[in-house]
């Protein structure tokens, strides 16, 4: 990680008297992905908008490399690299017209090898209108990063796409990180997030309510660990069983579930009772609460930490 | 200029592969010259001087304000813009480059027309070929600055489609394409001269095809020329990158003063 690459400090917009972000501040570190997750109308967007140089803040102020995006969008076009949730491609364009075209406006050649490398190769040809949502996401893409931005943001990358494309593009994403591009990663798809991203922000109703690593995050929750034990005789099904740190226990199919909030002493009560009762392990899982469980618990809560 | 040429390019080829403008830029105005060339010189002989000129400006017309206001409003409303934002591309080449290639297309078909009409329907050429070009060009540059004013100002493809068809159907009845302009009654003739098609007919009849003009020829050129100006100063000054931005520099009706020039030709004319 090295300096800055994104300040935000205070920033405010209205759309008359709706408030869409109320005074966030933060930052994130060059090389890193870092995730903005919140339901509809958080202020995800409007936030990615003002980055990007679509939208003015009505107070505060940001920074893209150094660069205000309001300021000095001509400075802000080749540092940074969009892909749009709505593509925002004429349906007529093909692939090749569309890298010439984009490229021409960087000032570069165009980057055809990044339509071969996204599966593209078959499709140069056909109009926009033509490919599949996953290859319009795959090129918006590929124009995205065709002028090797320093800074990329994405907003919903993978949505609607089949777990193949969206495996080719977590690579690809993984690649850039490790080229040293920053990328920020609009989503609402909490895996992604939690596999994808360095540092999250939960946003609600404008304004930022948690923000750290996905296990920071996870950490910080109320929610319980999931230990699920099966065993040969199933010794542990007995519902007189108290085990330490255990809140709630249940029985689904051959498997005794227990809801722990501290692991370690339920685990080691778990594996003498069954040592003790002379029964056999068969499969012990561990589930922590997900960023996706927090996420849950933060927007129902409708609160902070 | 790459990304010009680029741009341009791609447009162009997209008058041609889009369904909706290859019919407004080709099938529309050669289907209608043909129909108008079979049917109505055989109705009223007096037509065939007029086909030239009158199916030159009716494809302008089918072109300009049935084909390029409504792709500006859906680029914008897909968000094409704001991707064209992003990427650098300027609002000029946005406005501009649909108008340029819009007028190739309309060169294609004119050159069409004007070779064809005397073959088929025995119609007269013009008589100045440098003036018939010049008044082609400037009753081309007037109406795509009008459609892109259309384009920038309208909220929805149903207001386009509104203000679309308050030019062309007008133009149609009233711009001397069907009749001659002096059998309008004078007051509908005043209305009419709000019409860049009117103005057309009076100079294409005035100074290229060798016909007494009905007002000033000259005036005519002129008013197409400075309203097609106001009409592009006009789009750049009011264009938004997207539906949602509520920053327009100016309110839309700032788009009326396109008509200025029009209404100064009628009090000259008095």
């Amino acid at each position: 990680m090295s300096e800055a690459a994104i300040e935000v400090k205070d920033y405010r917009k209205t759309y008359g008297d709706f408030v869409a972000v109320n005074g966030i501040s933060f930052d994130v570190q060059g090389g890193e992905i870092f995730g903005l997750l919140g339901p509809n109308g958080a202020g995800k967007t409007t936030t990615l908008e003002a980055l990007e140089g679509l939208r003015s803040p009505d107070s505060g102020s940001l920074a893209v490399g150094g660069i205000d995006p309001a300021r000095e969008p001509r400075k802000l076009r080749n540092m940074i690299g969009v892909q749009l949730q709505s593509a925002g491609l004429p349906e007529n364009i093909t692939p090749d017209e569309a890298m010439k075209f984009f490229c021409a406006y960087h000032d570069m050649s165009p980057r055809f090898d990044l339509l071969e490398r996204l599966g593209l190769s078959e499709k140069r040809k056909a109009q926009f209108y033509e490919l599949s949502t996953g290859q319009q996401r795959r090129l918006a893409l590929a124009l995205a990063v065709a002028h090797a931005p320093r800074i990329l943001f994405l907003d919903e990358p993978t949505a609607g796409l089949d777990v193949g494309t969206r495996v080719e593009l977590h690579d690809l994403i993984r690649e850039l990180k490790g080229g040293g591009t920053t990328i920020i990663l609009a989503t609402h798809d909490m895996a992604e997030a939690e596999e994808m991203s360095d540092r999250v922000a939960i946003l609600l109703r404008g304004s930022i309510v948690d923000i750290g690593t996905p296990l920071e995050i996870t950490a910080t929750g109320t929610g319980l660990t999931k230990v699920s034990v099966c065993t040969q005789t199933s010794s542990l099904a007995d519902a007189e069983l108290i085990l330490p740190a255990v809140e709630k226990q249940t029985t689904v199919n051959d498997y005794t579930i227990f809801f722990s909030t501290d692991i370690g002493p339920t685990v080691s009560a778990i594996i003498g009772h069954i040592e003790a009762s002379g029964d056999t392990l068969i499969d012990l899982r561990v589930e922590r609460p997900s960023l996706e469980d927090r996420f849950l618990e933060i927007t129902t809560a409708g609160g902070a930490k | 200029m790459k990304a010009f040429i680029h741009h341009f390019a791609f447009e162009f080829r997209t008058g041609i592969r889009n369904k909706q403008l290859l019919l407004m830029n080709y099938l529309f105005p050669l289907g209608f010259f043909l129909i108008m060339g079979f049917v109505m010189a055989s109705i009223n002989p007096l037509f065939r001087e007029d086909i030239v000129p009158a199916m030159v400006v009716f494809a302008v017309l089918a072109a300009a304000f049935l084909g390029i206001p409504d792709p500006l409003v859906n680029a914008r409303e897909k968000g094409i813009y704001r991707s064209y934002k992003i990427n650098g591309v300027p609002a000029i080449s946005i406005l501009v480059i649909p108008a340029l290639t819009t007028i190739v297309h309309l060169i294609i078909v004119s050159t069409i027309i004007t070779a064809s009409a005397p073959l088929l329907f025995d119609a007269p050429l013009p008589q100045n070929w440098l003036w018939f070009v010049l008044t082609f060009l400037a009753m081309a540059f007037a109406c795509t600055g009008m459609a892109v004013l259309i384009g920038v100002v309208s909220p929805n493809s149903r207001m386009t489609v509104l203000w679309s068809q308050l030019i062309f159907v007008p133009s149609m009845l009233l711009g001397g394409l069907m009749f001659p302009f002096s059998m309008l009654p004078e007051v509908a003739g005043k209305a009419a001269q709000l019409l860049p098609a009117t103005q057309a007919m009076n100079a294409f009849n005035g100074l290229a095809m060798g016909k007494v003009a009905d007002f000033s020829a000259w005036g005519s050129g002129l008013v197409l020329i400075v309203s097609g100006i106001l009409a592009f100063a006009l789009a750049v000054y009011l264009f938004s990158w997207d539906s949602r931005n509520s920053s327009r520099r100016g309110h839309p009706l700032l788009a009326l003063l396109v008509l200025l020039p029009y209404v100064a030709g009628i009090l000259a004319s008095l």
